[in-house]
């Protein structure tokens, strides 16, 4: 039991090819082979949301998710999203608001925040609070990050 | 997590086969519960068997009188699901109202009934409706498939592939979630059938059930008062920190009558 | 330059946004093992034997280590921060902090409490190999309670500790207040749970660990709110070496809350660790394993007692506490509900007689230490809890009972009861503004709207004072060779913004542009020595040292300018960022004169020997005065009563925080403090089960994390009364949300619960305890 297995994906537009025991995380991998450190780990319960990524395009949380299950797919961590000299609207946002403050939910929520802004080119408070169900945050009360996600949402609407 | 072998078979026949010959194998739908039940050491499967792989277990389809969803369709995808929201929208915001938006994305109807957590929400979903999970060998009521807590109808080796939810007359969700975990203390799915109301509860027993009482008062007339007067028994319900059965007893009948205005004002 | 008082965006951000943070998680070293702590399932037993022979023999296990090693090798054990002499009992008596080795050798205390610590390849390994050791416990009776420790013939955990007190303290003068009971005209009295509370920053704790053989030293990287004071701990107390050989850094940190302020046993376990096994070693704590093994906050019982004269004004305040310290008295714990708070008992009002008694007691749970304010949320809860039910008591409006007795603006300064020389205030101010802000008047009608949903309303007021300063360590100006300013401080930011507030202030009085300044913090070995953050006292103690060192630059650049433009020293004028001859169009920038100073270029001899560290200049700001930081919250709630669900609706705010240097970071303070204090009163609650001491509420399963949608926006304001003791004229913000926001919360749910009959209330109001407080009210 317990032998390596082959993994192959693109991870921000990288192939990735691996083995990988079964067992590791995608949050895992992610972290300790490809040192995307970014992602975090902030509960072992699959609630706080610090581990979101995107797989074929859609948010999930990387600590609930075996790397294997990830095998043929696209995945964006928060280093893919914009770099610090080009910065993704949601980004540019969460600075222009406050919208973080220890910085160690602040990928997850973005990435989140980036899936959500998809369907919601100008989404209400309510539907961006609903939304960050699976985003903890300590710090910031969440008020600033609700103004983030929405200036966001319409900074990417924009375009 | 204890070591496994992991298995990603390309059809159902070739799942039911691994799991017939790994002893300690466990199939993972969308892995929502089981992954985190790993993580913590809390099952030691030897192979893990992935049903992602098997063509044609996800998806809607839609007829007249009937709502199909495959087994490794996302809550997602029924929630958003533009046929499901038009004829069946109880059951779309029932999915809408799983998790959060992430646990949507991945977890899945199949993995959740299959599961049978006396608080999640689809089980209410099932039987509310009258649902068939049909599976690899058969078809299965919603009444006859959760039978105790965690524990379902299916036998050993048995795959869910589908459920099929015969359209209501109209149908309404109303739940009140943990503030902690979100899932439900107590979810009470109320459904106008042509053969009469059904009322399922989810979360405030050991699993999903029957309210006969209120089914025969929303018969006779489908108002909220006519369950006003029906006293929700304590008994045999579920306690722990966050909720006592009095107050689960309690928040069966607000639900009910929560859910029965929603169907009354559309 | 302008940049202080303005909304500047921060500069630490782009790192964070962009996922390029380095938490301690993120820091790699070459070869590093995986650090794993086996812990205690029962709450109190005796630890018969251990035996980790067969799980040394598990694959991948390099080491695992057991407490009486420890002992043997002469290690040190953990302990509070306060030295006995500084806090003692009211007899006179030494108080009793417990005896806590990393690994605990013969007896647990706590469910979760460290009593291997096993070395892997990996973290699977490590909890295979963990389940292979072999622990023989003898359970004893557990104490999962003030009441429970309380109780006669109760278990006593400490025998140093009869009866289970630790601690047994008093401020004040009892006789001088019983006289005042005497005369007082009414007297109210209110009894008050304060619920335990886990921190949980979003990052869990860790630490990685190096020892360097060449060298004889240890490196150590860790999730703190301070190396210094880590470094003071484990250096001096427990491995017993010299400060210079342990280097203790600060990389970012996922947030602290008076957490990560103290030293955890695993810090030196993976320096230990890595000594004895050759490799370094990382110890990361999973969320589950943080409930059980972070310090928690909060859990006291308090009773309180104000007298009044027929006015309704205060006469005498009395208040009895006793606190659940956990099975151990670590780091600050001793001091929370004692050292902590005893300036502000009494608050904004006049109150001419205080007697405060409070006891620390042991129970078998985990140590309670810091969060969040640390003992002033807890004194303010009390304090507006009672006066608004004095109001009632009296007949008069929670505005008008407090307005009665607030110290008025005229009368600062002004010195406490308990000794606080308040500096300044404006607490009627406030109040107005708030009430008018939350359109007080109108709630009436919000009132009867929300009935007609069915729904109950309430509003509550609380009015809370802060005390914050102290911590100061010197700020040190650095010019670098590159041209680069690097500011050293003492303080330790996890999350507050200190690398753009503190260079806006350099910016700002150097005229530098911020983009040249550098933050050096927390490196026990480069950067100066200080407390760290914590007490929201960060800018009052780096923020005027800056001032201070940044005038000595001046003072130093203004005489090597002079040489320079060959002038006398008071015709050179400091504006701009430059050093001007006045009367005459030359002028040399400071980064200029740094150089020239530094390399004793074009400089007369006498003045480059002078000045050995050319313009490099260090301040500290040790000026006595404490800061006030004062406000109003008024919270209004709505009340489902057929669920219990209690909903926030709105949420206002005016603080004085003196001068506001960014109000930016301020706000974000104030909502964050809020929702924390939000949270307590509504949400979360550390339960641990009566009689086994098991901890009930263990993962974010059951402890319920403030989310998003369980809150309105915040709309926050403030007055800017300037704290005339130190220059900047600031008041810390840190805490203060969370001071305020408890009573605001639980004054408007009892007068959302007042018509149904409720007259009492606890925290935390969970839908279940609102509902079944309405069924008893119905009788």
């Amino acid at each position: 039991m317990a032998d390596t297995i082959p993994v192959a994906f693109s991870v921000n537009g990288h192939e990735v090819a691996a083995q990988v025991e079964p067992r590791t995380l995608l949050v895992t991998f992610l972290r300790e082979q490809l040192n995307l450190t970014g992602t975090h780990v902030g509960c072992d319960t699959s609630q706080c949301g610090a581990c979101c990524v995107h797989v074929d395009g859609t948010s999930v949380k990387s600590c609930t998710m075996l790397a294997v299950q990830a095998d043929g797919c696209d995945v964006t961590t928060i280093e893919g999203l914009g770099t610090p000299e080009d910065l993704h609207p949601m980004q540019v946002a969460f600075n222009e608001h406050h919208g973080l403050q220890c910085g160690f939910c602040t990928p997850g929520m973005i990435m989140s925040a980036v899936n959500f802004a998809k369907g919601h080119p100008d989404p209400t408070e309510s539907e961006i609070r609903d939304w960050l169900e699976g985003n903890l945050c300590r710090c910031t009360g969440y008020h600033n990050i609700v103004a983030s996600v929405g200036a966001g949402a319409r900074a990417m609407a924009k375009g | 997590m204890y070591a496994f072998d992991y298995h990603k078979p390309r059809s159902l026949a070739e799942a039911a086969a691994l799991l017939a010959e790994k002893a300690e194998g466990r199939l993972m739908a969308g892995g929502m519960t089981l992954i985190p039940t790993l993580k913590q050491r809390l099952a030691a499967p030897t192979d893990v068997i992935d049903l992602a792989g098997i063509p044609g277990l996800a998806g809607i389809s839609v007829t007249a009188h009937e709502i199909t969803v495959g087994a490794m369709t996302t809550h997602a995808a029924v929630a958003h699901s533009p046929e499901v929201k038009a004829k069946l929208p109880a059951l779309a915001a029932l999915a809408e109202g799983i998790g959060d938006p992430q646990v949507r994305h991945r977890g899945t109807i199949g993995g959740s009934i299959s599961n049978a957590d006396p608080a999640a929400d689809y089980p209410a979903g099932l039987v509310g409706l009258g649902a068939t999970v049909v599976t690899d060998r058969r078809e299965i009521a919603a009444d006859d498939f959760f039978t105790a807590l965690f524990e379902t109808a299916l036998e050993p080796g048995e795959i869910v592939r589908q459920v099929r939810f015969p359209i209501p007359l109209a149908a309404a969700y109303a739940k009140f979630p943990n503030p902690a975990s979100r899932y439900a203390v107590a979810g009470v799915f109320v459904a106008r059938t042509a053969n009469g109301v059904r009322v399922a509860v989810t979360g405030a027993g050991p699993s999903v059930f029957r309210v006969p009482e209120m089914e025969a008062a929303l018969d006779a007339s489908f108002t909220a008062d006519a369950i006003a007067g029906i006293v929700v028994s304590a008994d045999g319900l579920n306690e722990d920190p966050h909720a006592t059965a009095a107050y689960r007893a309690n928040l069966v009948k607000v639900m009910a009558t929560r859910a029965v205005a929603q169907i009354l004002e559309h | 330059m302008g940049l202080m008082a303005k909304p500047i965006r921060r500069i630490e951000d782009k790192r964070f946004i962009t996922g390029r943070g380095l938490y301690v998680d993120d820091v790699k070293m070459q070869g590093t093992a995986v650090g794993y702590a086996l812990r205690s399932p029962y709450a109190h037993a005796k630890i018969l034997s251990i035996d980790t022979e067969a799980a040394k023999a598990m694959p991948g296990v390099i080491g695992i280590i057991v407490g009486a090693e420890l002992e043997a090798e002469g290690v040190g054990h953990l302990g509070a921060a306060f030295p006995a002499s500084m806090l003692k009992n009211r007899d006179g008596s030494n108080r009793w902090d417990g005896d806590r080795a990393l690994l605990t050798v013969d007896c647990v205390r706590y469910v979760g409490e460290p009593v291997a610590f096993v070395v892997a390849e990996s973290i699977n390994a490590a909890k295979d190999a963990a389940e292979q050791i072999f622990v023989d416990y003898e359970e004893l009776p557990a104490l999962a309670s003030i009441d429970e420790a309380l109780a006669p013939g109760a278990v006593q955990i400490w025998p140093q500790a009869p009866g289970n007190i630790a601690l047994d303290w008093e401020q004040g003068d009892a006789a001088a207040v019983a006289a005042a009971f005497a005369k007082a005209a009414h007297i109210s009295r209110i009894e008050l749970v304060n619920n335990r509370i886990v921190v949980n920053s979003m990052e869990p704790r860790g630490a990685a660990g190096k020892y360097d053989k060449a060298t004889d030293s240890y490196e150590l990287y860790v999730t703190s709110q301070g190396s210094h004071p880590i470094s003071d701990n484990i250096a001096k107390r427990v491995l017993r070496i010299s400060k210079d050989k342990l280097r203790v850094i600060t990389p970012d940190v996922g947030g602290g809350f008076g957490l990560k302020m103290s030293t955890f046993a695993e810090y030196a376990l993976v320096l230990i660790a890595s000594k004895r096994f050759g490799v370094p070693v990382k110890w990361m704590s999973e969320r589950t394993e943080a409930f059980q093994s972070d310090s928690h906050g909060r859990d006291l019982k308090s009773t309180a007692e104000m007298a009044f004269d027929a006015d309704g004004r205060i006469l005498g305040y009395r208040v009895e506490t006793n606190a659940n310290l956990g099975a151990y008295g670590l780091g600050f714990g001793p001091g929370i509900q004692t050292a902590v708070p005893m300036f502000v008992i009494g608050g904004v009002y006049k109150v001419p007689v205080v007697y405060n008694h409070a006891r620390a007691v042991f129970t078998n749970t985990v140590p309670v230490e810091a969060y969040r304010g640390a003992g002033r949320p807890e004194a303010a809860y009390v304090l507006e809890r009672l006066m608004d039910q004095a109001a009632r008591e009296l007949g008069l409006g929670p505005d008008e009972l407090r307005l009665r007795n607030f110290i008025p603006a005229g009368e600062m300064p002004f010195r406490s009861a308990v000794g606080a020389l308040i500096d300044s205030g404006d607490f009627q101010r406030n109040l107005h503004d708030c009430m008018r802000q939350a359109d007080w008047s109108g709630f009436a009608g919000r009132r009867a709207e929300s009935e007609k949903r069915g729904l109950l309303r309430g509003i509550g007021l609380a009015y809370y004072m802060e005390k914050t300063a102290g911590g100061a360590g010197p700020v040190e100006i650095c010019f670098t060779p590159n041209g680069r300013v690097e500011v050293g401080v003492g303080t330790s930011g996890h999350g507050q913004g200190h690398e753009t507030t503190f260079a806006a202030i350099v910016a700002d009085k150097l005229g530098v542009p911020m983009e040249l300044i550098d933050l050096n913090q927390s490196d026990s070995l480069r950067a100066p020595y200080g407390g760290g953050t914590g007490g929201s006292r960060s800018l009052w103690s780096s923020g005027n040292g800056i001032l201070k060192a940044a005038d000595t630059v001046i003072g130093k650049g203004r005489t090597v300018a002079a040489a320079i433009l060959n002038v006398a020293p008071e015709d050179v004028a400091f504006e701009e960022g430059a050093f001007r001859a006045q009367g005459s169009n030359r002028f040399l920038p400071l980064l200029e004169v740094a150089a020239a100073a530094r390399g004793g270029t074009n400089l007369p001899a006498d003045l480059s020997a002078g000045m050995p560290d050319g313009l490099d200049s260090s301040g500290t700001h040790d000026e006595n005065g404490d800061t006030f930081p004062n406000g109003c919250h008024i919270c209004e709630v709505e009340i489902d009563p057929d669920t219990g669900k209690v909903s926030v609706v709105a949420y206002n705010v005016v603080d004085d925080f003196g001068f506001v240097l960014n109000p930016l970071i301020v706000a974000g303070q104030v909502h964050g403090g809020v929702v924390q204090g939000i949270g307590q009163a509504l949400l979360e609650n550390c339960l641990y089960e009566p009689g086994t001491a098991q901890l009930q509420s263990g993962s974010f399963m059951d402890y319920a994390m403030p989310r998003a949608d369980d809150f309105p926006p915040i709309k926050f304001t403030y007055n800017e009364i300037l704290c005339t003791t130190n220059p900047l004229g600031i008041k810390g913000c840190g805490e203060a949300g969370t001071v305020g926001a408890a009573p605001a919360v639980m004054n408007a749910v009892l007068d959302a619960l007042w018509a149904r009959g409720v007259r009492h209330v606890d925290m935390p109001m969970t839908p279940i305890r609102v509902w079944e407080t309405l069924q008893a009210a119905k009788g």
